[in-house]
Formats: C-alpha cells, sequence, structure tokens
C-alpha cells in the first residue's frame, strides 16, 4: 500500500531552486534512504513532505496516513540555549502531537520511557535538554520522534553527531522497528555504506538528475559503481 | 505590622485588589513563560499601551473601561501576530508601531476631552482604587477563563514553545496555539493593567518567568515555580504599597526586582554546588 506518493515536486526559496522535478513514492513496510551530495534538496524535500515548506508545483498525496501519524527527526533543530526543558519533558512532548490530550495517558509514558531506553538515556532523562551534548540531544530528539509514530519516521540526517556504538546501535533500532514492527522509515543520509545494506529503495538526488528505485537497481548506476567499486554487483 | 495586615483587609477596595491582583499574577506568570521562551515579551508592553488608547477612549465616550478595552486590545493581538508573522516588517518594530501609535491616539483624544486628570494618570501607574465590584466579577470569569484554557492546553503550549517546527510537522496546529497564546495575554494585560497601570504591567508577564529560570531546569518547574513566585511579590508589594501608601504598580515590580535578583544568586550558587 502506499504511504506517500510525490510526483515531480518543484520546490524553491525565493530565487533559489532547492528541488527539482523529484518522483518517488513510499509504501507501507519501506526503508527508503535519501542520498546525494550537499545542497541537492533532501532536507527540503522532507519539509514539503510535512507542510513546513511550501511545495511550487507537482503533488504530494498521502493515502492511510496524516501528518498526527509521523515523526519527524529535523536536520536541526533550533532550540533556544536557555530553554527549561527536561530530556523527559522532550521525549513525552512527542507523544503529545498525536491528537489532544489533557495529561499523558499510562500508555504514553510507557512508550516514552521504553523509547527512552532504547536510546540509552534512561541516566540523563531528569537532565536539562539544552546542557545535553550534541549526540546525546540526537538521541533525545529521536526518542521523541519514536514516540509520534508507528508508522512512519521521517529522520533527516539522523546519525550526525554520534559516536560509531551509537551510530551503529541507531541503524539496528531503526532497522528493527521498520521489519520487526512495520514502521516505514524515510532517512536522509551521507553514509551509503548503511543505506544500501538496511534499505530496500534510495532515491539519490544530485544536481544533474535523479535516480529512484530498490537497491538493487542502484547499485547498477554509474554513480554506484563509482563509489562501490565496478564488481559488487555484478 | 500585622496590625497593617489586618487593617489592610479591612477595606473593600483592597480586598477586591487583592482578589483580581492575584489572579492577574497568576495568569501573567504562567504566560509570561511562553512569551519570554518564544522571545514575544514585547508583545505585552505593546498590548499594554493599546490598552492605555483604549481606556482613555472609554473614559472619554464615558463608557465601561472594560466594555472597550478588552475588544480593542484583543484585536490588536491578533494584528500584532499576523504582522510579526507574515510581512516583512519585524516582530519587534511592528509592536513598536502599533503600541506608540495608539498611545499617541490615546493622548490626543485626553487632551481634547477631559484633559491629563487622576483617572488618566491611574491608567499610566496602576490605582488600587480602580475596581468596581462589576470589575473584579468580570476580572473573575476572565482570569478563570485563561487559567483553564492554559491547564487545558499545556502540553500543546509546551511542545509548541520548545519546538514548533516539530509541533506543526507532526499535525498540531500551531498558528491556533499561538493565537490562543496572544489571545489569553490580551485579555490578562486588559485585567492587570487597571490595577498596575499601562506603563508597568508587562513587567508583570516578564519577570516570574525570568526569575524562576534561574534556578529550575525542568519546563514544569519553572511554570510552577513562576505561578509561586508571581503570586507571593504580588502580595508583599501590595502589603508595602499600603503599608507605606506607595503605588501599587511600581511596589509589585520593585519587589519583583529584588526577587529576580535573589533567585540570580541562588542559581549562582546552585551551579557553583552541583
Ligand atoms: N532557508 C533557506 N533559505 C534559502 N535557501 C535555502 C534555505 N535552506 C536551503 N536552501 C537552499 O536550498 C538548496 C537545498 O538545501 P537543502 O538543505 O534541502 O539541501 P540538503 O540536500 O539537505 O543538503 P545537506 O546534505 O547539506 O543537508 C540549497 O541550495 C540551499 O542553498
Ligand atoms: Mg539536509
Amino acid at each position: 500500500m502506499k504511504l506517500i506518493d510525490c510526483q515531480n515536486v518543484y520546490m524553491n526559496y525565493d530565487s533559489t531552486k532547492a528541488v527539482n522535478g523529484v518522483s518517488f513514492s513510499v509504501d507501507s513496510g519501506d526503508f527508503l534512504c535519501i542520498v546525494g551530495e550537499n545542497g541537492t534538496g533532501k532536507s527540503t524535500l522532507l519539509k514539503g513532505i510535512l507542510g513546513l515548506q511550501k511545495v511550487n508545483s507537482g503533488t504530494i498525496t498521502f493515502t492511510g496516513i496524516v501528518n498526527k501519524e509521523i515523526g519527524y527527526l529535523p536536520q536541526k533543530t533550533a532550540v533556544q540555549k536557555d530553554f527549561p526543558a527536561s530530556v523527559r519533558e522532550v521525549v513525552l512532548s512527542g507523544c503529545q502531537s498525536r491528537g489532544f490530550r489533557l495529561f499523558y495517558t499510562s500508555a504514553d509514558r510507557k512508550k516514552a520511557q521504553k523509547n527512552i531506553e532504547l536510546l540509552g538515556i534512561d541516566g540523563i532523562k531528569n537532565k536539562p535538554f539544552n546542557e545535553l551534548s550534541g549526540g546525546q540531544q540526537q538521541r533525545v530528539l529521536l526518542a521523541r520522534a519514536l514516540c509520534a509514530t508507528d508508522k512512519l519516521l521521517l529522520l533527516d540526517e539522523p546519525t550526525t553527531g554520534l559516536d560509531p556504538f551509537v551510530t551503529a546501535e541507531l541503524y539496528r533500532i531503526v532497522d528493527e522497528l521498520n521489519k520487526k514492527h512495520g514502521v516505514a522509515v524515510v532517512m536522509v543520509t551521507h553514509d551509503l555504506k548503511n543505506s544500501v545494506q538496511y534499505a530496500n529503495k534510495i532515491l539519490c538526488m544530485e544536481h544533474d538528475g535523479d535516480f529512484f528505485g530498490t537497491v538493487d537497481e542502484y547499485m547498477k548506476t554509474p554513480a554506484a559503481r563509482m563509489i562501490f567499486g565496478g564488481g559488487t554487483n555484478a | 505590622m500585622l496590625d497593617t495586615f489586618i487593617q489592610m483587609f479591612s477595606y473593600s477596595f483592597m480586598l477586591r485588589a487583592v482578589i483580581v491582583g492575584v489572579l492577574v499574577a497568576l495568569c501573567s506568570a504562567l504566560l509570561g513563560v511562553t512569551l519570554v521562551l518564544k522571545r514575544y515579551s514585547m508583545i505585552g508592553d505593546g498590548l499594554s499601551h493599546v490598552g492605555f488608547g483604549a481606556l482613555c477612549l472609554a473614559l472619554a465616550m464615558n463608557v465601561a473601561p472594560l466594555a472597550i478595552s478588552v475588544p480593542v486590545v484583543v484585536i490588536a493581538a491578533f494584528l500584532l501576530l499576523r504582522i510579526s508573522e507574515n510581512s516583512k516588517i519585524k516582530g519587534d518594530a511592528a509592536i513598536a508601531l502599533i503600541s506608540s501609535t495608539a498611545l499617541a491616539l490615546g493622548i490626543i483624544v485626553t487632551s481634547m476631552t477631559t484633559g491629563i486628570n487622576s483617572d488618566v494618570n491611574g491608567y499610566m501607574f496602576g490605582s488600587i482604587l480602580a475596581m468596581s465590584t462589576t470589575d473584579v466579577y468580570v476580572s473573575i470569569i476572565l482570569s478563570a477563563f485563561v487559567l483553564v484554557l492554559y491547564v487545558v492546553f499545556y502540553n500543546k503550549i509546551f511542545a509548541v514553545t520548545f519546538d514548533e517546527n516539530f509541533a506543526r510537522a507532526t499535525g498540531t496546529k500551531t498558528g491556533m496555539y499561538n493565537t490562543l497564546v496572544s489571545l489569553l495575554t490580551a485579555i490578562t494585560i486588559v485585567i492587570g493593567m487597571r490595577i498596575m497601570g499601562a506603563m508597568l504591567i508587562s513587567s508583570l508577564i516578564i519577570f516570574p518567568a525570568l526569575t524562576s529560570m534561574r534556578v529550575c531546569r525542568s519546563f514544569k518547574s519553572v511554570v510552577v515555580t513562576s505561578a509561586i513566585v508571581s503570586i507571593i511579590c504580588f502580595f508583599i508589594g501590595l502589603f508595602i504599597s499600603f503599608a507605606f501608601s506607595m503605588p501599587a504598580g511600581a511596589s509589585v515590580v520593585a519587589v519583583n526586582a529584588i526577587t529576580f535578583g535573589i533567585f540570580s544568586i541562588l542559581g549562582i550558587a546552585k551551579r557553583k554546588l552541583s
């Protein structure tokens, strides 16, 4: 079943073109990695999908899913330096996005706690968010994104700032969510090696045109051959 | 001292001032946390000037002050939000434009009609004699409205304040909550400026939040501490104003400023020790 269908999407900032006619789709159960050079519009495309930024032409259609059911990890989160918020409060606010609650239910709290443990931040859950290291903050925001969804995760370079151990752990977690719990994943990343290992589909955005297809198809493209060496898939 | 305290409550105008003042102190402290964190603290200042203009107008037209100022300030709050969201004029500049225009209008209307009399002076710097019994009832209803909405939407307000983009991306109608916060702020300011004065009411919004942020490190503790600090400061300020016959608004602000100083020192000490 198709969750998101993007056809010929164009987006720009005032006069700068950011996304140039991208077409792709996400089915339920998909693990899609979006790769490509810096500045080819990957983050902008995610913002378009989420309705944070205007799409100038083309269509983005959602089926069987609404914004409320999407978990999102932005590439950059502009949280003020002095914002008083504990890690627990931040993670719980992910649960909040799914409809109106007067108070958090015990199911919400359990889910938040589960994700806190999953990302190994149980020891710092009462600490103020703004006093954490960059990597720790990234884990907190990822836990928040996990709280927000059972269906679709949009992750914009989630491993930025994480140490190699946690990076591997993150791929394992996302993979488990995807394979075991059926959460569809769209991940922007520059980590091609892990992309082709975990994803089933690749969207490669380049200045001179895009590629969208399965991992196997991607491996046959000239760009992938150049990176992975001609022989890997032959 | 105790005598003065008991005496204070024997005047019905003092009782009215205490009831309304405590409610306003509570509402403004809660909203203040969000406004300060969203860098909207100047909105309080802008709206209070608009409120002053509206009160002058009400005085000139000889109608009930709240009847005019509530709608005018609410409309101004919506306008300010729209302008700072959509247009090329920066939020702080928009506030300065609207607030000085409203202030000018108020003064023009006043000088053409009554002249700067004690009523107008009261609007500027506050007066504890200002509240009629009807005003008290209206204030209680409006504050209850503010408090209930704040509690009901507390979690949403946190989410939108902390990270508006994430909230919006995941389906929260952030525009609606921003509108809600400015609506509640408008109401709080209109009620509070009668006692505190147009020039001083915005400090009631800004001080408690900043004070509690010196020491507290989670959102909930900041909100709760702000509310408590604000109410206590209001009480002490009002008492001082009564005991030494000083203007209420100014005493409350002075107490808030001192409390801010104390909390800053506590905050530094806390960080040194931990
Ligand atoms: N806020 C902005 N205002 C104006 N132009 C922008 C803005 N954000 C991005 N752009 C431009 O849009 C284009 C796409 O940016 P985008 O952030 O989507 O790239 P990206 O693929 O995510 O890059 P990266 O791999 O570095 O994260 C770039 O040319 C960039 O200069
Ligand atoms: Mg990016």
